[in-house]
């Protein structure tokens, strides 16, 4: 009797747990492991040679000066990109909160770039920066417009910040609208009575209380930035002359253009490994400034 | 009191103007969509002279949107269905059935949530493409489910937990087995966590460009995200047909947006908080 009832939980648990198993095992779990013995291997596509070669691929990563010269770039783009995204947002989000007509079209207007995907995204900023823009700059002899920004390195650089924040602040937007309304109104109104000016309210209560929120969008705008390469590969197509490969675009490019298949998972994990080393720390240091309402 | 009204109109204006120059890069897609080439590149602000469907025609023939379309349809919906089916079940499982095994498969699901699809990418193209499985809708739509699943389980296993246990005893009582009590009792309450789930997958899978274009090979089997690709490398300079192209890769997702937009919102702010 007993027996039979475990063989009908083991039953049970097949049913319910199986295809979800199946699916994550064979999609992720495996493929994540051989991906990681890959890096220590000598593998190639033409000697599908598994020995064991230590460290060598990893050293070999970081010898190569483009790939450096990659990373400090994608850094940079990193960096700018989640200032001014968040920064958007958040304001957009606080205007929005403050008693503005029609709130929730405005909200839902500001969300739709989001609806779009990063190839899409990309062709449309293409058409501005290399046509809309050009054409006003001839016209009204703006000197900064008047050749396509992606012709020069440092203008495709800001072309690539500009569209990814343009797209990711409708996102955090939603998420800092969500951690305004735990902030709770009576707090704000003894502020205000007991003298507090706007700029006080904001600094010393809305931005301590809405931490969570922060904590969450920095999280997000830095791993979305640090992983884009749809947007790369239809805005600038890593040009001019390879100037602009975020780290991502760089290591598809060698995994399945160059068949270099070791030498890429090597640097995909040492990618993700200064992904998830930034968003913890940033994580740890913004929750010591979290205060309970 | 005169002062804050007129401080209340000028933030509502701003605000209004705001999202007009936000959505600027839409309009001027949208209305050089209806000019011949030769009139964009000439002035690409101008007000269309015509509204005129010819580059719509040309380009959905010459990117075989109607093909591209169903792809994407069909991949977006049957993994999502089947994500939040064996997520939803998984998650019960996990809820109920307290042991070891299921606590550690329970976190390494946790942990996978954080490893970027960049480090799957390469092994997963290699063990696949060996196997002779790349190329297929069905592959891309298992993978689906595999990098789903993990988010799915992790919504779903919290919100089940408070869930009273009592509820299903009745259902046991009256004689129903574990299966029609989920099927029956328990599915129906998680319409909110399945709304949550749908629209963050949605958004994901439709728009996904990169696993398709490792798994999808061959014209046929392309998704919107890799004909439009294609259409853009193969026209680059044929400016009306692109334009077109791209307000109709938008169109789908826009009205699903317009119908569903308070479900979106509500999804994408209970999605980042958990």
């Amino acid at each position: 009797m007993k027996k039979n009832k475990r063989l009908n939980n083991v039953g049970i648990v097949l049913f319910f747990f199986g295809p979800a198993l199946l699916a994550f095992e064979v999609v992720f779990m495996i493929p994540f492991f051989v991906g990681l013995y890959l890096t220590f291997t000598n593998w190639h596509i033409i000697n599908n040679d598994w020995s064991f070669i230590g460290f060598s691929n990893y050293v070999e990563v970081f010898r190569d000066k483009t790939f450096l010269t990659q990373l400090e770039f994608t850094i940079w783009y990193v960096l700018f990109t989640v200032l001014i995204s968040n920064f958007l947002a958040f304001f957009i989000a606080l205007a929005l909160t403050s008693g503005v007509k029609g709130e929730r079209w405005l909200r839902a207007g500001y969300f739709t770039p989001n609806l779009i995907g990063g190839i899409v995204l990309g062709y449309l900023w293409q058409t501005l920066f290399s046509r809309v823009l050009p054409f006003l700059g001839e016209k009204y002899g703006w000197a900064w417009f008047e050749t396509s920004w992606l012709t020069s390195t440092d203008k495709a650089f800001w072309a690539l910040v500009i569209a990814t924040s343009w797209q990711l602040a409708g996102y955090l937007m939603i998420i800092y609208i969500a951690g305004f309304s735990g902030v709770p109104k009576d707090v704000l109104e003894a502020a205000s009575i007991d003298g507090a000016n706007r700029w006080t309210i904001l600094r010393k209560i809305v931005l301590r209380l809405s931490v969570p929120a922060i904590v969450v969008c920095i999280f997000l705008s830095l791993s979305r930035s640090f992983l884009t390469y749809d947007l790369n590969l239809s805005l600038t197509k890593g040009g001019p002359f390879g100037s602009t490969e975020l780290a991502t675009y760089h290591i598809v490019q060698k995994a399945f253009l160059s068949n270099q298949y070791a030498i890429g998972q090597a640097e995909a994990i040492i990618l993700f490994i200064i992904v998830a080393a930034v968003a913890l720390t940033q994580s740890y240091l913004l929750k010591k400034l979290e205060v309970e309402a | 009191m005169a002062a804050q009204r007129i401080s209340g109109i000028l933030k509502n204006t701003i605000m209004y103007v705001g999202l007009f120059i936000f959505l600027l890069p839409f309009l001027l897609v949208i209305l050089n969509s209806f000019k011949k080439t030769q009139h964009f590149i000439e002035n690409p602000i101008s007000w269309p002279k015509s509204f005129n469907f010819s580059n719509y025609v040309e380009a959905f023939d010459k990117m075989n949107f109607m093909q591209g379309f169903m792809n994407t349809f069909l991949i977006t919906l049957f993994s999502v269905l089947l994500i939040i089916l064996f997520a939803a079940m998984t998650g019960y499982l996990f809820v109920r059935f307290k042991w070891k095994v299921n606590k550690i498969l329970f976190f390494t699901m946790l942990a996978a949530m954080t490893v970027p699809f960049q480090v799957i990418m390469i092994p997963l193209v290699m063990i696949y493409g060996n196997l002779g499985l790349l190329d297929s809708k069905l592959v891309l739509i298992f993978m689906y489910i595999g990098f789903g699943i993990p988010l799915g389980v992790f919504m779903f296993h919290g919100f089940i937990k408070g869930i009273s246990y009592e509820l299903e005893e009745s259902s046991f009582i009256d004689g129903c087995n574990r299966q029609r009590t989920f099927f029956q009792i328990i599915l129906p309450l998680l319409r909110p966590i399945i709304v949550t789930l749908a629209v963050l997958d949605v958004l994901w899978i439709w728009n996904d460009y990169l696993l398709p274009s490792l798994v999808l090979l061959s014209p046929d089997n392309r998704t919107l995200p890799l004909s439009t690709y294609a259409f853009f490398s193969s026209y680059s300079v044929d400016y009306g047909p692109l334009m077109a192209a791209l307000v109709m890769t938008i169109i789908p997702v826009l009205i699903l947006y317009i119908i569903l937009q308070d479900y979106v919102i509500k999804g994408i702010s209970e999605g980042a908080i958990k």
